[in-house]
């Protein structure tokens, strides 16, 4: 349920408000319904890993990866799937991280 | 401990978050920079483009309609003057918006407020040029003209309806990388580009160098060596060409000073020079029987290009061809009367003063018998993470002191600018450039372009142009100062008004040729005349080798098509190779060559004098050449004076001519050396490098592969670039293609009832790698095919290569 809230919010959110809202919509929704730590965390995780996929294939794919392609080159990384995963894995431990902060925050708060 | 359990996560999480918002020295901020929201996906421009779009953008007084081909090239089509450069304006900055900030940046000293004190030394030396000071009395002339002032201020209008509007997730790839933001763009901005250029083609000096050459090797050493005319040259204007003017009183030469100098620096190599060809053929000479013109400035090649193509209409307009983003109207092309094109002349604008002054606190120095107030100018450069250095530069009546003492002046940059000495350039001066392209672009016939080069100061151009009255003409155009022979070769004793300059060369005495009998006119930046003309431009020009190769071919040519002439520009033939090559060949000692030199020199042998991209004859010659080269001038690299080199010119000449010339001893040793010896080292050396470098004699010896070219982004980022290609030409050969730059522009205009354009630039139109059209052009170029160019009558006309139309209103 974490997952897919944060997922769906965090998804339409990309497209108006700064990418840094997703830390707030992970923090926020497991404070709201969060379980466990490793639940939250790993929710927030996989939930902002996704849509960051999502949403750079939204830009990439029409783009036949012509711009990635040049960022690989100026990070000197061999193929652009690395930039990718390193956006992914970025956007991942934003909502991871805040995810998981936010569990804590509800259960020192609530107790 | 709950409470500090979700404290101190809180606190690792906003920590995180904070790193992926800061920049840790040249990686941008990985955060901003990667997430797929405001990062760098978003610059990723899809391929499909819609058929119709419509903007509106403020400022506009009426309908703007442009129609994008299919390299994405602007044809605007405007209801008045105002609305067509700020369309310009606003179209430029969409593409181009980063490159309009770096450039401003660059040429007005303010590096350092993006980069760090790392920049502070290269904002400094721009300060203390005179940048700012130039690009205020220029924008003052700018401002003085309704014209030009239009111009001006709705292309500034233009740029900022553009960043108004703009989100950071718009903002263009390099200000996401470099992380600082786009600002308001003002008119003195139009300015520096222009003072920019100056800098390009018209800052090269010499005179720090000649004055340490004369002091080392004294006067007749260094009259013969750096004569005021060379030995081979083939004027722009032939020769013979009569003066039909009445030449002011030249001015008398000063009672002469020498400077003092007191630095200790390395010689300077010499290099060859940025160079352009352009050239305009008659009808009697084209199967068409109209002018064909062409013309290829040579430039950095750099991502994004120094050219944005574009065609201009308005109800007092119609023009086609290229702008430099940051210039309102087009600089090279051609409307349906006229077209034109530029090289650089090579004038001589920039001269340096020694300064007296009276004592320790400089604040006066010796001028005309008295002592005279220095003036001070206080810039401030503001600088990334630290407070502001505030950069007193003082001023005499000749212009800024750069570097008052050795103190000022940064360790081994800057070499050229002599310590203690004030700057006389033309760059400092108000003029109105753009004025003379508002003519041109409406110019109708051979008068009007006579009328547009009298705006034009700097720096200087070989304007060439072409009719479709049949008129071809070129004129060697500038503010030319008027000077005694010679005026400026060496430092110049600033106390003495005698050595000031003495006005300027009246615009109509500027040497120009129209329709002469030999059917054509061309330019390669060679002598600008023969040494009949009155007055004096230069003592030193770029050799003529280009200029020959041109000259030789267009003699030679009838039923000139544009084919041929597309052919003729991207010529690699090398006449020195063919005025010297055979005396080379004949100095060889083969005794002392082994088996593997002496293939080598039969590949040589049988070479054509063409440097073509799978030629090793070129390879090896190019090496030979200046491996001879710096043998012969050994005396002028080991020295602890800042000192020139001979030119090329001057040293074919003592090849051919002055076998016993005691400059091919080596100083070095005790033996006797002649051009043989040198010869023949020289070629040994050279092959020995081919070998140790590309391996045995094969495909890895061609000049392709064994000169790597490759065209880098502006700012040199990775993988923005073209990568390593290979390519033929080299600097002194029509295709000049060297040192990271080139023909930056190839044009070919066709005159007649329908006139036709041709061009090609190595790029695109978009400024943006995330671009289809970042640099589709690019191969064209490379391939050495041009672009049949889209000249639309009106927006309503038809074509199937228009892909997008866009309609501008305003909001």
């Amino acid at each position: 349920m974490l997952f897919f809230i944060i997922l769906i919010l965090t998804y339409a959110s990309g497209f108006f408000l700064p990418w840094w809202m997703a830390a707030v919509i992970a923090f926020l929704a497991a404070f709201l319904i969060g379980k466990t730590s490793k639940q939250s965390f790993w929710s927030g995780f996989g939930s902002v890993f996704i849509v960051w996929i999502v949403l750079a294939l939204i830009k990439s794919i029409p783009n036949n990866q012509i711009l990635v392609k040049r960022v690989a080159g100026m990070f000197q990384l061999p193929n652009w799937l690395l930039i990718l995963l390193l956006t992914a894995i970025i956007g991942g431990l934003v909502g991871g991280l805040s995810a998981w902060s936010g569990m804590l925050m509800k259960k020192a708060v609530k107790g | 401990m709950k409470f500090f359990k979700a404290l101190l996560s809180l606190a690792i999480t906003l920590l995180f978050i904070w790193v992926l918002r800061s920049k840790f020295g040249p990686v941008p901020p990985l955060g901003e920079f990667l997430n797929p929201v405001s990062g760098f996906w978003q610059n990723a421009e899809s391929k499909n483009n819609s058929a119709e779009e419509t903007l509106h953008i403020t400022g506009l007084q009426g309908i703007v309609t442009v129609k994008y081909d299919e390299n994405r090239i602007p044809h605007v089509f405007a209801e008045n003057d105002h609305d067509l450069y700020l369309t310009q304006g606003y179209l430029t900055a969409r593409d181009r918006l980063w490159q309009l900030d770096i450039q401003t940046r660059s040429a007005s000293g303010r590096l350092s407020e993006i980069a760090g004190s790392a920049a502070l030394e290269i904002d400094r030396y721009h300060r203390r040029m005179g940048m700012v000071y130039g690009a205020e009395n220029g924008l003052k002339g700018v401002m003085k003209d309704p014209l030009s002032k239009l111009m001006v201020t709705a292309y500034t209008e233009g740029v900022n309806s553009y960043v108004h509007q703009l989100s950071p997730k718009d903002y263009p790839i390099e200000f996401k990388i470099l992380n600082y933001q786009p600002e308001e763009w003002k008119p003195i901005n139009c300015i520096f580009l222009l003072k920019l250029m100056s800098e390009t083609l018209a800052s090269g000096s010499d005179q720090f160098a000649m004055t340490n050459n004369l002091k080392k090797f004294g006067p007749d050493v260094v009259n013969d060596l750096f004569p005021d005319y060379p030995f081979h040259e083939d004027p722009i204007i032939p020769v013979g060409t009569k003066w039909d003017f009445k030449p002011l009183p030249l001015p008398k030469p000063s009672a002469g000073f020498i400077a003092q100098m007191t630095e200790k620096i390395k010689a300077r190599e010499r290099v060859e020079g940025i160079g352009s060809n352009n050239w305009a053929i008659g009808g009697s000479k084209t199967a068409s029987g109209y002018p064909i013109l062409a013309n290829d400035p040579h430039l950095n090649l750099t991502w994004p290009s120094i050219w944005y193509q574009m065609q201009l209409s308005s109800p007092t307009v119609n023009v086609n061809g290229v702008s430099l983003p940051g210039a309102p109207g087009i600089i090279i092309g051609y409307n349906q009367h006229i077209s034109w094109g530029v090289t650089n002349v090579d004038a001589d604008v920039l001269d340096w003063y020694q300064v007296k002054f009276k004592d320790s606190s400089k604040n006066e120095y010796w001028y005309n018998g008295q002592w005279a107030k220095v003036s001070k100018r206080v810039e401030q450069i503001n600088i990334l993470g630290k407070p502001p250095v505030i950069d007193t530069v003082l001023y005499t009546v000749h212009g800024p002191v750069v570097y008052e003492s050795v103190a000022k002046k940064p360790k081994s940059k800057y070499n050229n600018i002599p310590v203690g000495n004030a700057l006389r350039w033309i760059a400092h001066d108000e003029s109105n450039e753009f004025l003379c392209f508002y003519f041109l672009n409406r110019g109708k016939n051979y008068e009007d372009y006579r009328k547009s080069l009298t705006y034009f100061a700097a720096p200087a151009q070989n304007f060439i142009f072409a009719s479709s009255e049949k008129d071809i003409a070129i004129t060697p155009n500038g503010r030319i100062p008027l000077k005694f022979k010679d005026q400026g070769k060496f430092i110049l004793d600033g106390s003495d008004p005698a050595n000031d300059w003495h006005g300027f060369i009246p615009p109509e005495q500027n040497p120009t040729v129209k329709n002469p009998p030999r059917g054509f006119v061309s330019s390669a930046n060679q002598s600008s005349t023969d040494q009949t003309y009155p007055y004096y431009i230069n003592w030193r020009f770029e050799l003529y080798d280009r200029a020959k190769r041109i000259n030789t071919r267009l003699a030679a040519m009838n039923k000139a098509t544009v084919d041929s002439i597309r052919l003729l520009q991207t010529d690699n033939f090398s006449t020195r190779a063919q005025d010297i090559l055979p005396t080379m060949l004949k100095y060889v000692n083969t005794a002392k060559l082994n088996p593997a030199q002496l293939q080598a020199l039969e590949t040589i042998k049988k070479w054509d004098y063409h440097f073509d991209a799978n030629s090793s004859g070129a390879s090896i010659f190019s090496l030979w050449w200046e491996n001879f080269y710096y043998g012969v001038w050994d005396e002028f690299s080991d020295t602890e004076a800042y000192l020139n080199y001979p030119s090329y010119d001057r040293t074919e000449k003592l090849l051919l001519t002055e076998p016993n010339s005691r400059w091919f001893d080596n100083a070095s040793t005790p033996a006797k050396e002649g051009p043989g010896e040198i010869i023949t080292q020289s070629f040994i050396k050279s092959i020995q490098t081919l070998s140790t470098q590309q391996g045995d004699p094969g495909d890895k010896w061609n000049w392709g592969t064994f000169r790597k070219f490759s065209i880098n982004h502006l700012a040199n980022i990775p993988g923005f670039g073209s990568g390593n290609f290979s390519s033929g030409g080299t600097s002194a050969v029509i295709n000049a293609v060297a040192n990271g730059h080139g023909p930056s522009w190839r044009m070919v205009v066709q005159m007649g009832p329908e006139v036709k354009g041709y061009g090609v630039f190595p790029g695109g139109e978009s400024g943006n790698p995330g671009s289809f059209f970042y640099n589709d052009m690019f191969s064209t170029w490379k391939d050495g095919k041009l672009n049949e160019l889209l000249f639309l009558k009106s927006a309503d006309e038809k074509s199937s290569r228009i892909k997008t139309t866009l309609k501008l209103s305003s909001k």
